[in-house]
């Protein structure tokens, strides 16, 4: 694995992105206080008339990533290598804005367009950084069973569990039983962000049934342990499929916001665009 | 129906599969006396077990169809119908396990296992070659409630089955039993070595987590005593343990028909498992008037097998001229050459001209010739080039051609002269060609391909001696290079034995006092050194280079251990021989101790740094051996993902769907995983693919740039799924196309990209069954595709990175250093 082939999209090629956002980004600070701009330092001079012009292209090329990313035709094209650019000529998109504005915001549709566009910006970092951080957890935590395996072996363990209960008294028996008939993994991925331990009824069942076991004795004790002992395995089980889902929810949610505010941001810059040149 | 005992037929068919069907109706046609025996209840056993549905092809295209039965591509159904109608204009015994053929010719005495007994002037055998499931042998393993297949693991309730088999076959089965709990099965996987190491991976993966959850019991080191009818007595470990069995279901493999066939006294090529009967041109084995068609005689095809049946009844009855229905397939495959049209007198020609065909018998040429390729090249025109892959085998039958013995100079060649064979070191090793070879005069080449050319080398033992001979000197040559001459090698060769290692077996061993030097010709090998008491990975060795040279150099002990990393093989010089040879040649001596100061380096490096190595060297050696075990010792080229940048969203996966009919060759999450490092389920282009085994249209086959792929003329058998250890081959028809991207960006028109849900394919198909044939797929590493593998194009971040193992041991290795 030669280390040109094998690097991250962040120092895809030692960062050839990277050092090209920032040479462009200081070239246009530069220019921007260097000269004296007429009528006034915003999308009305030539100056301002170029950042706008090049932040617009921009704006449209980074959010043809999405379909970049869907058509899968032959080439020698890289997603890493898009993905590389994105995010780096993403982040001097945040100083080519800033600067097309002369900093003169007020409450209108250009200043909400430009609020639109650090929303994607600062969504963009929050992906990069749940990209850095996460995988390597989620690796961790799944420690080589595929999510269609960790669910099958909780089918296995709830039955495990179901049949294990049969020995417990009545009363026990049936709450495993509720318990087991109610479905404790949710799939909408804000549940599945904040679904907890604490609430978990397997994880109640089972500390309830640690604290009951000890007033009890002889072949009804020893099934109790056996079925807390299933109980364990449940739970840790579960607390290992809930991290997962969290994990992949934290992958995703972050483009739940990146994504609608690019088609926005793209609606209200054409109503931008529109407005600059029919009102001025 | 004739009372069989009674008469003597002109002709006793045995084996009701299409060869035998066909030879049968041929001779109900000419109205000769005939008599089909078949073993089971029904006709042609092996098509009647395809699974439902099947479709049928009806490879080669090419070849006409000579047969009174019907033969066209469709369902498995459709044609056993067909056959099963047109059967009843001849006469056919079922249930006729044939057990024992006596007598010659005019005079043959059949007996079948049910006692009962059969004359007849001239016997074909078309038995096939799947051969019969072996038995139990212990007391009680006739009873009626064992069985040795599984049809429908559902139609059990509540009984104690133990399945005895450790392959893939039992496993399943196992698992098949357990699939549905509210079935209530109690099933016992029993074992009677102490792990499963025949299984594919996920089988025993499976298996393992389904006797953790107390689904099913597995028993290792166990094997059954005696059956009774409600339960058996098994031997485990700790003694004999009596177990209930309603139901035995035992998978052990079946035995190939060989041992039948030669007890009728017919002759084989060679003891190798390979090895057909040796026939005539006629189909005729060495036992006058019994013959020997279909599988069994090296057919795999339907259509050859039918038409076999045919010919093998027309020369019986006295017509000798018939020319076989493959002629037309040789006349094409002569067309470079003049008068195409003479294939006997062609055929003829190539077997006396190259050495290695001397010993085929006519019929074997025809086999081997319909599987290959003629060339006729000009002078000056390469054949191949250093670093081509290939793994055919050439055979010079006019001309000669010249060899590059040295890539820096090209005007250093040597000549190989006409019979001779070239290309044998790509076949063998499985590694790309190892010099460019020109042809020096105008030639006629015949280009074995390499399932052929294993095939003929096991059919001839004397071509597989003299090719190892030729292989392992120009081996020596290449390797060694320096201008060196066969004739310079002529002592060390009389030294020379070739060796098989088994896959994690030391070929040397550290502190060792022997001084021999090994040349990897198959496989790859693992140079470890024992550091602190744990053994440290050091390098990677594979096919086509020398190992054990520095004991030899420095007179001393063996300063590191060599292992197998597969199943491999090597050359053994002996160590005297090979110091007077470098004694002999300075030159050589130079280079190798050149090659050598490198290994030593590192050898020094280690020892020097014993004490403060512990942790690098460690985590990269348990990361060297998993991906060893993980099957990239033979791997050419495999996908690994770098979990620490794997995001999980599967776009690798949907894009390989995408280039490949909307079916996804590779599955990421599944597969192992170790500090980070995962590798998929996906396939390795092995050096000697598992695939490529048995294959019967000969399907699968490397490509220029190294893949491994499977062409459209896959019959869909399912051979090389079962083969393949990694569980990468998938049989599968084409998904349905689908709207465009742009209609589902923005209408949510279909699934959108990738490899459609089942439920979106059966809406689709509008409750009509699929159609067409399913088909092995698998990774080709997007052959033909600009931009290479889409997997790892589509990945976002980094993650997916293609390897060969060279590449990646090596990488590493500087990590340690
Ligand atoms: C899953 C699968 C799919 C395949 N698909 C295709 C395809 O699509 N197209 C294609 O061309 N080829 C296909 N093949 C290959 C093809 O099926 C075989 O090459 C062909 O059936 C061989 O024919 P045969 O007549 O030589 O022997 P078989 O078809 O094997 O028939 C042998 C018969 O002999 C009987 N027999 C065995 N021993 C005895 C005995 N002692 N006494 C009496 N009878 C005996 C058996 O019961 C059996 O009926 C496929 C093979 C498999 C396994
Ligand atoms: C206005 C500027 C931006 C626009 C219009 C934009 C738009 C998009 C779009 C349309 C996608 C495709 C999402 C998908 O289909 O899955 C995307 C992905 C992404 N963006 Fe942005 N983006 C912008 C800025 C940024 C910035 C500044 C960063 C980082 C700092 C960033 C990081 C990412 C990342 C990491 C992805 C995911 C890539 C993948 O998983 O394939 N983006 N962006």
């Amino acid at each position: 694995m030669a280390q040109a082939k094998h690097s991250s999209f962040l120092t895809y090629r030692g960062g050839r992105w990277a050092k090209f956002a920032l040479v462009f980004s200081v070239i246009c600070i530069g220019l921007y206080f260097a000269f004296d701009f007429e009528p006034v330092r915003n999308g009305g001079s030539w100056y301002g008339y170029t950042l706008g012009t090049i932040g617009a292209l921009l704006i449209l090329w980074l959010a043809w990533l999405g379909v970049r990313k869907r058509r899968y035709n032959p080439g020698n094209w890289s997603l890493k290598a898009w993905t590389s650019a994105h995010v780096y000529l993403g982040l001097s998109l945040l100083v080519i804005g800033t600067l097309h504005t002369g900093l003169q915001f007020g409450w209108n549709v250009h200043t909400l367009a430009y609020a639109l566009m650090v929303l994607v910006i600062l969504s963009g970092m929050f992906g990069v950084y749940f990209y850095i951080t996460v995988p390597r957890r989620m690796s961790d935590n799944r420690a080589e069973a595929s999510q269609v395996e960790m669910l099958d072996e909780l089918e296995n363990v709830s039955r495990l569990l179901r049949e294990t209960s049969l020995s417990l008294q009545d009363a026990d028996t049936q709450r495993i039983l509720d318990m087991l008939a109610k479905t404790t993994l949710k799939s909408g991925v804000m549940t599945r962000l904040r679904d907890s331990h604490v609430r978990c009824p397997n994880a109640r069942a089972l500390k309830d049934f640690k604290v009951a076991v000890r007033t009890i004795e002889g072949d009804v004790q020893r099934g109790m342990f056996d079925v807390i002992s299933v109980l364990e395995r449940r739970d840790s089980l579960l607390g290992r499929i809930r991290r997962h889902q969290r994990y992949r929810a934290l992958l995703e949610l972050w483009l739940w916001i990146h994504i609608p505010a690019t088609i926005t941001l793209i609606a209200l810059l054409i109503v931008h665009i529109i407005a600059v040149f029919y009102y001025q | 129906m004739v009372k069989q005992s009674d008469i003597k037929f002109d002709v006793a068919i045995i084996g009701s599969g299409p060869a035998g069907l066909s030879a049968a109706g041929r001779a109900a046609e000419l109205g000769m006396s005939h008599v089909l025996l078949e073993k089971t209840d029904h006709l042609s056993d092996t098509i009647f077990c395809y699974q439902k549905g099947k479709h049928i092809m009806a490879t080669p295209d090419a070849l006409v169809l000579r047969s009174e039965f019907e033969f066209e591509a469709g369902s498995r159904e459709d044609i056993l119908d067909r056959w099963n109608s047109k059967a009843e204009s001849i006469n056919v015994s079922l249930n006729a396990e044939v057990i024992e053929i006596k007598g010659k010719k005019e005079n043959f005495i059949i007996k079948t296992k049910a006692g009962d007994t059969i004359e007849a002037r001239h016997v074909i055998l078309g038995i096939g070659t799947q051969g019969n499931p072996n038995t139990m042998r212990c007391p009680g393993g006739d009873k009626a409630h064992i069985q040795y297949s599984l049809d429908d693991p559902d139609a059990y309730f509540d009984e104690d089955i133990i399945v005895i088999g450790a392959g893939d076959a039992g496993i399943e089965n196992a698992l098949g039993l357990i699939r549905r709990p509210e079935l209530e099965n109690r099933v016992i996987i029993m074992n009677r070595r102490a792990e499963f190491s025949r299984a594919k991976d996920a089988n025993v993966k499976a298996l393992m987590s389904a006797a953790a959850d107390g689904r099913m019991t597995i028993m290792t080191e166990s094997e059954t005593q005696e059956v009774y009818d409600k339960q058996a007595d098994v031997s485990t470990k700790d003694g004999i343990r009596t177990v209930a069995a309603d139901r035995i279901i035992a998978r052990l493999g079946s035995a190939p028909p060989r041992k039948f066939i030669e007890s009728c006294g017919v002759e084989f090529a060679s003891t190798d498992r390979l090895a057909y009967p040796t026939l005539s041109p006629k189909f005729e084995t060495s036992v006058p008037g019994l013959y020997v068609i279909g599988a069994l005689a090296g057919y795999p095809l339907i259509k050859h097998c039918m038409n076999q049946g045919y010919d093998v009844i027309e020369n019986i009855n006295g017509n000798t001229d018939l020319k076989p229905a493959d002629e037309p397939l040789l006349i094409h495959l002569f067309r470079a050459l003049p008068n195409p049209e003479a294939v006997s007198e062609w055929l003829e020609f190539l077997r006396t001209k190259i050495k290695i065909f001397n010993g085929l018998t006519p019929l074997q040429m025809r086999e081997f010739m319909l599987d290959s390729k003629v060339h006729v090249f000009d002078p000056k025109k390469m054949v191949f080039r250093r670093n081509d892959v290939g793994d055919s085998l050439f055979c010079i039958a006019e001309g000669a051609v010249a060899v590059r013995i040295d890539p820096n100079d090209l005007s250093k060649t040597i000549t190989i002269p006409e019979g001779e064979i070239f290309g044998e070191a790509g076949l063998i090793s499985g590694r790309r060609r190892n010099a460019s070879i020109f042809a020096e005069t105008r030639s006629i080449l015949v280009e074995v391909p390499r399932n052929a050319a294993r095939k003929l080398l096991a059919t001839v033992p004397a071509v597989q001696a003299s090719v190892d001979r030729t292989a392992t000197e120009r081996l020596l040559l290449a390797i060694l290079g320096q201008g060196l001459q066969k004739e310079d090698l002529s002592e060390i060769m009389e030294t020379a034995t070739l060796e098989t290692i088994q896959a994690n077996e030391y070929l040397i061993e550290e502190d060792a006092e022997d001084a021999d030097v090994f040349i990897i010709r198959v496989g790859s090998m693992v140079v470890e050194k024992e550091v602190a008491g744990n053994n440290v990975f050091l390098a990677y060795v594979p096919a086509g280079a020398y190992v054990g040279e520095m004991a030899m150099l420095e007179d001393g002990r063996r300063t590191a251990s060599v292992k197998a990393a597969v199943k491999s093989e090597v050359i053994r010089l002996k160590g005297e021989a090979f110091k007077t040879l470098l004694a002999a040649k300075p030159k050589l001596r130079a280079s190798v101790i050149e090659k050598f100061a490198d290994r030593r380096a590192l050898n020094s490096y280690i020892e020097a740094n014993k004490d403060s190595f512990g942790g690098v060297a460690d985590m990269f050696t348990a990361r060297a051996n998993f991906l060893m075990k993980q099957g990239l010792g033979e791997a050419t080229d495999a996908l690994l993902i770098d979990e620490k940048l794997c995001i999980g969203c599967d776009n690798c996966e949907v894009a390989c769907a995408e280039s490949h009919d909307g079916i996804s060759r590779l599955n990421r999450e599944a597969g192992t995983t170790f500090d980070h490092l995962h590798v998929p389920t996906s396939c390795r282009h092995c050096e000697h693919p598992h695939c490529m085994s048995d294959c019967p249209p000969n399907a699968i086959r490397r490509a220029p740039d190294g893949e491994v792929f499977i062409d459209d003329s896959c019959i869909g058998c399912g051979n090389c799924e079962r083969y393949c250890p990694y569980g990468v081959i998938q049989m599968a028809r084409p998904a349905p196309s689908k709207p465009s991207l742009f209609s589902w960006i923005a209408m949510g028109a279909g699934p959108g990209p990738g490899q459609p849900p089942k439920a979106w394919i059966k809406k689709k198909a509008k409750g009509k069954a699929p159609s067409g044939p399913k088909q092995a797929v698998k990774c080709d590493m997007c052959k033909g595709i600009t931009g290479g593998a889409a997997c790892v194009r589509a990945c976002p971040t980094g993650a997916a990175i293609r390897v060969s193992p060279e590449e990646f041991l090596d990488a590493s290795r500087s990590k340690v250093r």
